[in-house]
């Protein structure tokens, strides 16, 4: 097991310490009670000491150099040559928090917010439109706020645990928001304010983009066209997660797609009759969904997701599902799939929209899906191309289903027939893998009675 | 003419903390008693019906001797002893009071205190003497005292308050209770333990009204198995009394009952006392029987803060301290913390102990949470098992979403002491999930808070 060595807190009033030079190499044995490195504190010269036996791997601090109290130094493994790239990731991303916590001005932003894996779908965290950065770590007891948010004179901010629960689930920078409680930390009132806050500026700056009905069409007179003007709308920190989420899985996903036409006139049938069971209401998306979970079950490599030196295939298929919000939109996830019927996919679908909509999805609702379905088929689309949802490998845009004259023993006769497009990350999926799955979804589909299996 | 930076009238939890906060940062105080430091709380309430009520729990622990193992023959009860040791109780904390203000340089001043403006106060002690001070502030911690019914009169033989019914001279053989609050509850368990035939009176539909409706049950079904009568939704409409008792009549659901007793205890609630301070002629408001104030305990005149029970419910002891402390604060312009009042515990010393802290579970849906419940039994701890004391269980109401804790509620052994940890996670927001990943003792009671926390998950280990 690795061990990250920290810079050890010397005296009361130290905040950071100098490594004078390091007494242990890297790769050298160490026995509890080892002089590991000399270190200058505000008040004297002093050794740090090893409290277990092990190896000296890696010294994170040149000699001479400073680093804030808390900050890793070095880190050191129980064998000789044990992999240390977890330790060392860990590290590093400490060491970026730390250079927050003490240089809020000059920290580069995107890179402080410490996004955990599996990661969640970037649309899905922030319900609400904020400002500010948002923490995108659901703070449990045992996972403190990533990028420990800070005040500008650098001090951390305080705040209850419930606190943080909601800043995060509202997708609330701490940062931005004035605590009222005890020694000025944040408690639950605080967040309720700064959302009513939020939200009221929004309203007033934003009232051209606020109201979800489009405006109905009005006839211009020639004489009334205005000229040009312009609206500007700060980006809410929804936009600002779909931006960088999907600019970056635009960018750095190799993205290839796949159309199906899919004969949908078996599907019609079977939604039309199991619909006329007594409370029975399954919708088409609902039927994709379980014919997705169907195909993915024969096809395992696609329900993985990309961690740049590993891909991680799952075991359960959990599909996220795109619902539209006024003001973005969010992933919430059917977990297990495989393993549940349609009626219960429909219902946990009914139940996870409604619950978007009301703005009440929990972290757990909507992170860590392993396989997206994005349909605009409601709104007549014929064929459309999803941006995948990262770190996942694929994302499946479903579009309308539409009659058409299909050509049958040489004759045109009329059909009921829907693209399906799969957006792949070549990274994980190769053509000839995906076109299976998609000839396995197209099976499932045109032969509604697999559903049942 | 004296004068102080401060004066407060009274001396109980309210006052004398006060009176002491303010020591502290440097003010010169008085305090006004015209009775015994420590006001209704050391001597006529929270402290000597706690010693009544630990030997009551004695009497059923001795009762049961025999299940335990120890062969004791035949009880008998000496009651003037009894009372003596709750007396003896009250005194020497009173004792306590007064030597705290001594050693915080408090000047105590004897007698009944009243307003002559804002800034002057009278002071009139027992012996008719009379003289005024100057005050630059004043806390009114003055207290309550026991309501009664409209054309019911305590006489203080046949008829009592809680203060009688401390030092009654012989143990009544019945005793009606009108009141199912926590001094009602109290006394029917006290004298229930000693042989009193109890008959308790609620004009609500359920006794201890403002209570969870599961404890409520809980707490009823206790009280039957110790056969203590209880009629709710019942309404007093006359208490007579004579020489040998005293008869109460209630109507319930349209028809009258009687009740005959050798004492009626008056257990309704309290009135705040301020109608001998002068409070409303230099400008005080007085509203419901209370004194208002604002958020920080000031009253209209702006120099002038009522705390505790005089200011209106909840009348605890220990919201009192709080008050007076943030009144001093606030005075003194360290801007403190203004009270959380949905964060306050509130006990009840009967057995099962009954204990909780914020919202019932129907308040909270009443507000409209998205409530989910986590609930342990006392029953499945293993220390209740191993001290075979297994009645009750811990409650916690919290908010679904976020895992605020909304509300707790605990009935069982001890529920008064444990309480204190459900009190401190809701007041710093703690979650339900930080109550669930903290590890507690083993065995102890407070294991059945981890695992009601758990519960709430759907994860509770050993139920």
């Amino acid at each position: 097991m690795a061990t990250i060595i920290e810079m050890p807190k010397l005296s009361d009033t130290m905040t950071e310490g100098k490594i004078l030079s390091w007494l242990k190499n890297e790769g050298e044995a160490v026995e509890p009670g080892d002089a590991l490195a000399e270190i200058e504190s505000d008040k004297s010269n002093m050794e740090l000491e090893a409290y277990d036996p092990g190896y000296v791997r890696k010294h994170l601090v040149e000699p001479g150099s400073s680093c804030p109290v808390g900050a890793p130094i070095a880190i050191v493994t129980e064998s000789p040559d044990e992999d240390i790239a977890v330790a060392l990731a860990e590290a590093q991303s400490q060491t970026v928090n730390e250079a927050v916590e003490t240089k809020p001005e000059s920290a580069p932003a995107p890179e402080t917010v410490a996004v955990p894996e599996p990661t969640p779908p970037a649309t899905a965290t922030s319900p609400t439109p904020t400002a500010g950065a948002v923490p995108l770590v659901p703070p449990t007891a045992s996972a403190p706020a990533p990028g420990a948010p800070t005040r500008e004179n650098g001090g951390r901010v305080l705040a209850s645990p419930l606190a943080l629960r909601m800043a995060s689930e509202y997708g609330l920078n701490l940062r931005d928001v004035v605590g009222t409680g005890p020694d000025g930390r944040v408690v639950k009132r605080d967040i309720e304010k700064a959302l009513t806050d939020v939200r009221s500026r929004e309203s007033a700056t934003s009232t051209a983009v606020a109201s979800t009905a489009p405006p109905p069409f009005q006839p211009i007179a020639l004489e009334q066209l205005p000229t040009q003007s312009v609206e500007e709308v700060a980006v809410s920190s929804m936009r600002r997660v779909i931006a960088e989420r999907l600019t970056e899985s635009k960018n750095t996903a190799p993205h290839f797609y796949l159309t199906m036409e899919i004969d949908m006139k078996h599907a019609v049938r079977a939604r039309k009759y199991l619909n006329s069971m007594d409370g029975i209401k399954v919708s088409f998306n609902d039927i994709v969904v379980k014919a997705s979970s169907l195909a993915l079950t024969r096809h395992p490599g696609l329900n993985a997701s990309w961690h740049g030196d590993a891909i991680r295939y799952y075991k359960s298929i959990d599909i996220g599902i795109a619902v539209a919000l006024p003001d973005g939109l969010v992933t919430p996830i059917v977990r297990a799939c495989h393993l549940k019927g349609l009626g219960r996919i429909s219902q946990e679908i009914k139940d996870l929209a409604a619950k978007a909509k009301d703005k009440k999805l929990v972290p757990s609702d909507y992170q860590g899906s392993t396989f997206t379905i994005s349909n605009l088929g409601m709104f007549g689309v014929n064929n459309f191309t999803a941006i995948i949802n990262p770190p996942e490998a694929c994302i499946l845009s479903v579009s309308a289903i539409r009659e058409v004259p299909v050509v049958q023993n040489g004759e045109v006769v009329p059909g009921l027939r829907m693209h399906c497009t799969l957006s792949c990350d070549h990274r994980i999926v190769d053509g000839a893998q995906a076109a299976h799955f998609m000839k396995d979804l197209k099976a499932v589909l045109e032969n509604p009675v697999s559903l049942a299996l | 003419m004296d004068s102080y930076d401060l004066t407060v009238l009274g001396s109980g939890p309210g006052g004398y903390v006060a009176a002491i906060r303010a020591a502290q940062l440097g003010k010169k105080v008085a305090i006004v008693e015209r009775d015994a430091l420590g006001g209704v709380c050391l001597n006529w309430g929270c402290i000597p019906t706690k010693s009544l009520l630990r030997l009551a729990e004695n009497r059923h622990f001795l009762d049961a001797a025999a299940d335990w193992g120890f062969d004791i023959g035949s009880l008998s009860v000496n009651w003037s002893r009894v009372i003596e040791h709750s007396r003896g109780a009250a005194n020497k904390l009173s004792g306590g009071v007064t030597h705290l203000m001594k050693k915080n340089g408090i000047e105590v001043l004897r007698g009944h205190g009243s307003f002559v403006t804002p800034t002057r106060l009278a002071i009139a002690d027992a012996n008719g003497n009379r003289k005024e001070i100057a005050s630059e502030n004043t806390i009114i911690a003055t207290g309550a005292r026991p309501a009664t019914l409209p054309g019911v009169e305590i006489d203080g033989r046949r008829v009592i308050s809680s203060k009688e019914a401390m030092i009654l001279e012989e143990l009544p053989k019945s005793m009606t209770i009108i009141g199912a609050g926590a001094i009602g509850l109290e006394f029917a368990y006290f004298y229930n333990a000693f042989g009193t035939e109890v008959t308790i009176v609620e004009y609500l539909d359920k006794i201890l009204p403002t209570g969870d409706d599961d404890i409520c049950k809980a707490l009823t079904r206790e009280f039957k198995k110790l056969k203590i009568q209880t009629h709710t939704s019942s309404r007093v409409t006359e208490v007579t009394a004579d020489a040998t008792g005293t008869r109460t009549t209630f109507e319930k659901a349209g028809s009258a009952t009687t009740i005959d007793a050798d004492v009626t205890l008056m257990a309704i609630g309290v009135r705040g006392n301020w109608e001998d301070l002068g409070v409303e002629e230099i400008g005080v408001e007085v509203a419901r029987g209370f004194i208002q104030t604002d958020n920080h305990c000031r009253t209209a005149v702006a120099n002038v803060y009522a705390i505790g029970d005089v200011r209106g419910p909840p009348a605890l002891a220990h919201v009192a301290s709080g008050e007076g402390v943030h009144a001093i604060e606030h005075i003194a312009g360290l801007k403190p913390q203004t009270i959380d009042y949905s964060s306050i515990p509130a006990c009840i010393y009967c057995h099962p102990q009954v204990a909780s802290v914020g919202m019932t579970e129907a308040e909270a849906r009443g507000d409209g949470y998205d409530v989910q419940v986590g609930r342990f039994p006392f029953m499945a701890n293993g220390k209740s098992v191993a001290v075979g004391d297994t009645a009750g269980f811990v409650k916690i109401v919290g908010d679904a979403r976020f895992g605020e804790i909304l509300g707790a509620h605990i009935i069982g052994a001890e529920a008064t002491e444990l309480i204190g940890e459900l009190a401190l996670a809701k007041a710093a927001e703690l979650t339900v999930q930080d109550v669930h990943h903290t590890i507690h003792a083993h065995p102890t009671l407070s294991e059945s808070i981890m695992e009601a926390a758990a519960d709430w998950h759907g994860d509770a280990i050993q139920i």
